[in-house]
């Protein structure tokens, strides 16, 4: 598995030379950083932990700036791991940029979701709503909840409004389209979870790389 | 300019043509037939145009038949290799989607000429020098980029 934090940066499109427009999500990946390795023995895993983006130390925690001294690197703003099955075979201040990626691989990629506060269940859940006019009442009210004196409660699991949205999420074989090496910029086909600016994680698909089964 | 638009600026075409709504254009596009490449032109009246930066489009119409056709074209698209306009429209409004409903004379959209032609051409001019000036800086800060990043 190859991983890299980046940031999205934006959608646009690709004209191709017979003409089709692909629909591409800019994410500005790398240069990442180890900034420790994880190791059997004192961890009881095998991982490395990346850090992205550079921040002023004045704005990093004490106990983040003492991990970093020990590191021997500059401040990061995004720290994510990546498990390994093997040992880590790099040192710590090792660095990794946007072009671990090929053109054509397929990836997963990890963001945190659009917030959207308290919302409705026609938002949340894609509940219908009621008429408009003539009389109605029933606007964007969620309807029946349940059945009345048996059970006379409300079955857990119903759907309802509440807070939506600023969640984790994994959207999965994504194709990167084109990786610009001097900018370290990954051009992936469609869209990947969170705003612009937003911090994401690529790494490599864990399903779609199997080929298919024959039929 | 933030990143994206610098992107869409350098994968897009350097001088987009300087085509109005109303106006009458011969768009010439590659098609494909088998294995041969032909352009074809599509001529009509502008109706339309939408998008900004490289998802910008036109829509033309035109009567084919005695039945109306309309296209929608990404200016940015390889294959959209030149928009030629063939007569500026005097138009008041940016959608003419009225002309959909009307048949035969009434499609007609009158022609811009006069002082304010002159006008309007002498801005898009200048608009294509700024768009190609624009460009050639690109193209000459572009190597100038690369070898600071090899350093």
């Amino acid at each position: 598995m190859t991983l890299i934090l980046g940031r999205k940066k934006g959608m646009t499109q690709l004209f191709a030379e017979d003409g089709t427009a692909t629909g591409v999500t800019v994410v500005e990946a790398g240069p990442c950083v180890a900034t420790q390795i994880r190791t059997q023995e004192n961890d009881g895993y095998d991982a490395v932990q990346w850090g992205f983006e550079d921040v002023r130390e004045s704005r990093t925690s004490k106990p983040r700036r003492g991990h970093f001294k020990k590191a021997d690197v500059a401040p990061k703003r995004f720290l994510r791991e990546e498990r390994l099955s093997a040992p880590a075979t790099i040192d710590v201040g090792a660095a990794i940029d946007a072009t671990v990626f090929e053109v054509g691989t397929l990836v997963d990629v990890i963001g945190t979701t659009k917030g959207r506060g308290f919302a409705g269940t026609i938002k949340r859940h894609n509940f219908s709503r009621g008429p408009k006019t003539h009389g109605s009442k029933n606007y964007r009210a969620p309807g029946s909840i349940g059945c009345s004196a048996y059970p006379s409660r409300v079955f857990k699991g119903k759907r309802s409004s509440g807070h939506y949205g600023d969640t984790r999420q994994t959207t999965k074989n994504l194709r990167i389209v084109h990786v610009d090496a001097e900018r370290n910029l990954l051009f992936i086909k469609g869209a990947v979870p969170g705003a612009n600016e937003g911090f994401v994680q690529i790494q490599t698909a864990k399903t779609g790389t199997r080929t298919p089964k024959k039929r | 300019m933030n990143l994206i638009e610098t992107l869409e600026a350098e994968n897009g075409k350097d001088v987009l043509p300087a085509v109005h709504v109303g106006d009458t254009v011969n768009v010439h596009y590659l098609i494909r037939e088998g294995e041969k490449e032909r352009i074809q032109i599509f001529s009509g009246t502008v109706l339309s145009i939408g998008g900004r930066g490289i998802r910008k489009t036109i829509t033309v119409r035109r009567i084919v038949q005695g039945e109306g056709v309309e296209r929608i074209f990404p200016l940015h698209n390889p294959r959209v290799q030149e928009v030629e306009i063939a007569r500026r429209g005097d138009v008041r409004r940016a959608k003419l989607y009225f002309l959909r409903d009307r048949v035969g004379k009434k499609t007609r959209v009158k022609e811009l000429l006069g002082e304010k032609a002159r006008r309007e051409r002498s801005r898009d001019e200048s608009i294509q020098a700024a768009q190609a000036a624009a460009a050639a800086e690109r193209a000459a800060s572009k190597p100038a980029a690369a070898t600071e990043g090899e350093e």
